[in-house]
C-alpha cells in the first residue's frame, strides 16, 4: 500500500514537472496551432544556465532558477520575432522541417560548448534525503517540485481566466482576425505568451536535472512526451493537459515500477489508444483549425 | 465530354517518358562504371533512395505528414534479417518480396489510426508506433538481438547465381534493379487515374469526397504501398550490410528522410533520388568537416531551406538544367518541375 502511495506521489512530482514544460507547448501548438517541436530546446537551455550558475558561478539553486527561466524566455522571444513568427502561416510540413531542424542544430550545439555527458546540478542540503509521513516516502525535493509547480499552474489558470492579458490571448487565439479588429495587437500577444511558455520550459528543464537527466540529447528524448501531454490534453484550455501530465507522469512512473521491460511501451499504447479514440484530446474540442 | 477528355490527355501528357528521365536512369548506370570503388556509399545512396520514394509517395502525394516511417524501414530490414539469419528463405529476392510485405501489412493495420485526425495526431500517431516498435525491439532482445542488433547474417547468392561480395558490386546492381522496378511501379501508379486521386485528395479531401472519390480508402491504399516500399529499403539495407540493429527504427532515421525529401523536392518522384545523393554528399562533406557535430550542420541545411522556401531553392537549382535542356530538346521538354511550379 505505502508503495502504491510512493508511486502516486512520484507520478505526481513527475507529471506536474512534465505540465510545467509543456504548458508553453500547449499554447504554441495547441492554440497558435504551431507545431513546435524544439520547444524542449528551450527546456534544455533552461537546464544548462541553470547548471553553469549553480555549478561553476557558486550561485544558489533558488535564485537560479528565476533566471533561468527569464533567459529562456529571452531567447524565446528573440527566436519569436526573427524566425517563428515568418511560420506562422505556413504548412505544418514545413514546421516540423523547421523546429526538426533547431532541434538538431541545438543538441549539437550544446554538445560542443557543454560536453555530451548527463549533467547534474548540485542542489543545496535542505532539498536532498526523504522524510517519512505516514509510512510513506517523500522526497523533499520532488516535494518542492510539488509545490512550484502546483502554485504555478494555480497562477497559470488564474492569470488566463481573470486578468486582462488573459482575456486578449483568448480572444486571440479564438479568432485572431476579430481580435486584431477589436484593437488587440495580436502579434504582440503571441510573442509574449511564446516567450512565457519558454520561460515555463526553462524553468522546467531546470527543475528537471534532478529527476530526468540533462544532456545534450533532451529535446529528442522527450519530445515525444511533451507532444503526448499537448495532443491527449486537447487545447482546450490548460486544464486538459494538466489533467494529460499527471496521466502520463503517474502511468509512467508505475509503468516503470510494475513492468520494467515494457516500460515505453505501455505509455505509447495508451496515447496511441487515446487518440484513436479521440483524434482531438481527450478533452479537446471538436474543431481543429 | 471536353472536360474529361481535357483531363485525360493532360495526365497522358505527364505520364510520357521525357528526354530528360531516361537520362537520369543512364546516369544512374553509369555511376556504376564510373566509381567503381564507391560501390558501398552509392548502394547507401540507392537505398536511401527507395526508402524516400516511399516517403514521397505518402506526403507529396497524399499530403500525410509522417515523423515514424522508420517503422516500415525496421520492419523490412528485421524481417530480412531473421528471415536470412534462421535459414526460412534463403533466397534473397523472394525473402525481400516477403520482408516487404510483412511491412505493408503493418502498414495497412496502422493506416487505419493515421487517416484518423488531423496533421498533428497523425505526426504523433506514426511517431508513436515507430517508438513503440523500437520499445518492442529492444523488449524482445532473444529475437532481435537488443542493442547489439542480429549478428552473423549471411546471405545467400541472388537467385542462386550472384553472390554478394565485399566490394558491394553485386549488392549495387541488386539494389539498383530493385529500385528501377520499384520506381516503375510508382510512376505508374502516380500517373494512374488513383494517383490524380490522391492528389485531388492532397489538395482538398473535403472537395475530393464531395466529386466522388473515397478518401479514406485510397490514403489506406497509398499508406500500404508506402509501407510496401519502405519495407524493401529496409530489407536492402540487411541485406546489403548483413546488419540489422535497434537503430533502424530511429528517430533521427524519420527525421532525416523528411530531409532527404524536401531536398529532392515533394510530388515528382525523383526528389527522392535527388535528394538521396544530395544528402549523402552533405553527410559526408559535414562529417569531414566536423565528425561529430555534423548534426549541427544538418539542422541548419534544414531551417535555411525552410526560411527560404522551398519552392524558391528548387527554381533556382533547376533553372540550369533547364535551360540546358530547352536549349537541346526544344521549348516543349521542360526536366522536372518541382511540385509547386507544376502545371
Amino acid at each position: 500500500m505505502t508503495t502504491l502511495f510512493t508511486i502516486l506521489f512520484d507520478g505526481v512530482a513527475y507529471g506536474m514537472l512534465l505540465f510545467v514544460l509543456a504548458c508553453g507547448l500547449a499554447v504554441t501548438l495547441g492554440l497558435m496551432n504551431f507545431v513546435n517541436l524544439a520547444h524542449g530546446a528551450f527546456a534544455m537551455a533552461g537546464g544548462y544556465i541553470c547548471a553553469v550558475l549553480v555549478n561553476n558561478q557558486g550561485w544558489p539553486f533558488f535564485s537560479a532558477l528565476p533566471l533561468a527561466f527569464v533567459v529562456s524566455a529571452l531567447i524565446g522571444v528573440a527566436l519569436e520575432r526573427t524566425l517563428y513568427r515568418h511560420l506562422y502561416t505556413r504548412s505544418h510540413l514545413d514546421q516540423v522541417l523547421f523546429t526538426i531542424g533547431l532541434t538538431f542544430m541545438s543538441v549539437a550545439a550544446v554538445d560542443y560548448i557543454m560536453g555530451s555527458s548527463r549533467i547534474f546540478i548540485k542542489l543545496p542540503a535542505a532539498l536532498e534525503g526523504q522524510f517519512d509521513l505516514f509510512g510513506v516516502g517523500i522526497g523533499r525535493y520532488r516535494l518542492m517540485i510539488i509545490v512550484i509547480c502546483g502554485l504555478l499552474t494555480v497562477a497559470l489558470q488564474l492569470i488566463l481566466s481573470k486578468t486582462r492579458f488573459g482575456s486578449r490571448l483568448r480572444a486571440a487565439v479564438d479568432d485572431p482576425r476579430a481580435a486584431g479588429g477589436l484593437g488587440i495587437n495580436v502579434p504582440k500577444v503571441f510573442a509574449f505568451t511564446f516567450a512565457f511558455g519558454c520561460g515555463l520550459a526553462g524553468l522546467g528543464g531546470a527543475l528537471s536535472a534532478e529527476i530526468l537527466g540533462l544532456d545534450p540529447y533532451f529535446p529528442l528524448k522527450f519530445m515525444i512526451y511533451f507532444l503526448i501531454v499537448v495532443t491527449v490534453g486537447g487545447s482546450s484550455s490548460i486544464t486538459g493537459p494538466f489533467l494529460a501530465s499527471l496521466l502520463l507522469g503517474i502511468g509512467d512512473v508505475a509503468g516503470k515500477y510494475y513492468v520494467p521491460k515494457m516500460g515505453p511501451f505501455v505509455i505509447y499504447t495508451i496515447m496511441i489508444v487515446i487518440l484513436i479514440w479521440r483524434p482531438n484530446g481527450l478533452f479537446g474540442r471538436a474543431a481543429a483549425r | 465530354m471536353t472536360a474529361v477528355s481535357d483531363v485525360s490527355s493532360h495526365a497522358i501528357a505527364r505520364a510520357r517518358w521525357r528526354p530528360a528521365e531516361i537520362a537520369f536512369w543512364i546516369l544512374a548506370l553509369s555511376c556504376a562504371f564510373l566509381f567503381p570503388s564507391r560501390y558501398l556509399i552509392m548502394t547507401d545512396i540507392l537505398r536511401l533512395a527507395l526508402f524516400t520514394l516511399s516517403l514521397d509517395l505518402i506526403l507529396g502525394y497524399a499530403g500525410i505528414v509522417s515523423l515514424g516511417h522508420a517503422a516500415f524501414f525496421g520492419v523490412g530490414a528485421y524481417s530480412a534479417g531473421l528471415l536470412a539469419l534462421h535459414g526460412i528463405i534463403n533466397e534473397p529476392v523472394i525473402a525481400l518480396v516477403v520482408a516487404g510485405l510483412i511491412a505493408m501489412a503493418l502498414g495497412f493495420l496502422t493506416s487505419f489510426l493515421v487517416i484518423r485526425g488531423v496533421d498533428l495526431t497523425r505526426l504523433m500517431v506514426t511517431l508513436g508506433i515507430a517508438l513503440l516498435l523500437e520499445a518492442l525491439a529492444e523488449r524482445f532482445s532473444n529475437i532481435t538481438g537488443g542493442t547489439d542488433g542480429l549478428q552473423g547474417i549471411e546471405m545467400q547468392p541472388i537467385l542462386g547465381v550472384f553472390a554478394f561480395d565485399m566490394f558491394g558490386k553485386t549488392g549495387f546492381f541488386y539494389s539498383l534493379i530493385v529500385l528501377f522496378l520499384l520506381f516503375l511501379l510508382a510512376r505508374r501508379i502516380v500517373n494512374s487515374p488513383f494517383g490524380l486521386s490522391l492528389r485531388a485528395i492532397k489538395n482538398n479531401p473535403l472537395r475530393a469526397s464531395a466529386i466522388g472519390v473515397p478518401v479514406n480508402r485510397r490514403l489506406i491504399a497509398i499508406y500500404t504501398v508506402a509501407a510496401f516500399y519502405a519495407g524493401i529499403a529496409g530489407a536492402l539495407f540487411t541485406q546489403t550490410t548483413a546488419l540489422a540493429s535497434l537503430d533502424v527504427f530511429a528517430f533521427e532515421r524519420s527525421a532525416d528522410l523528411m530531409l532527404v525529401l524536401v531536398i529532392g523536392g515533394t510530388g515528382y518522384l525523383y526528389g527522392g533520388l535527388i535528394g538521396a545523393v544530395v544528402f549523402k554528399m552533405l553527410q559526408e562533406l559535414f562529417q569531414t568537416i566536423t565528425p561529430q557535430y555534423w548534426l549541427f550542420w544538418i539542422g541548419l541545411v534544414l531551417v535555411v531551406m525552410v526560411l527560404v522556401g522551398r519552392e524558391r531553392i528548387h527554381r533556382w537549382v533547376l533553372w540550369g538544367p533547364n535551360l540546358v535542356i530547352r536549349q537541346i530538346f526544344g521549348r516543349k521538354a521542360g526536366v522536372a518541375v518541382p511540385e509547386s511550379d507544376a502545371p
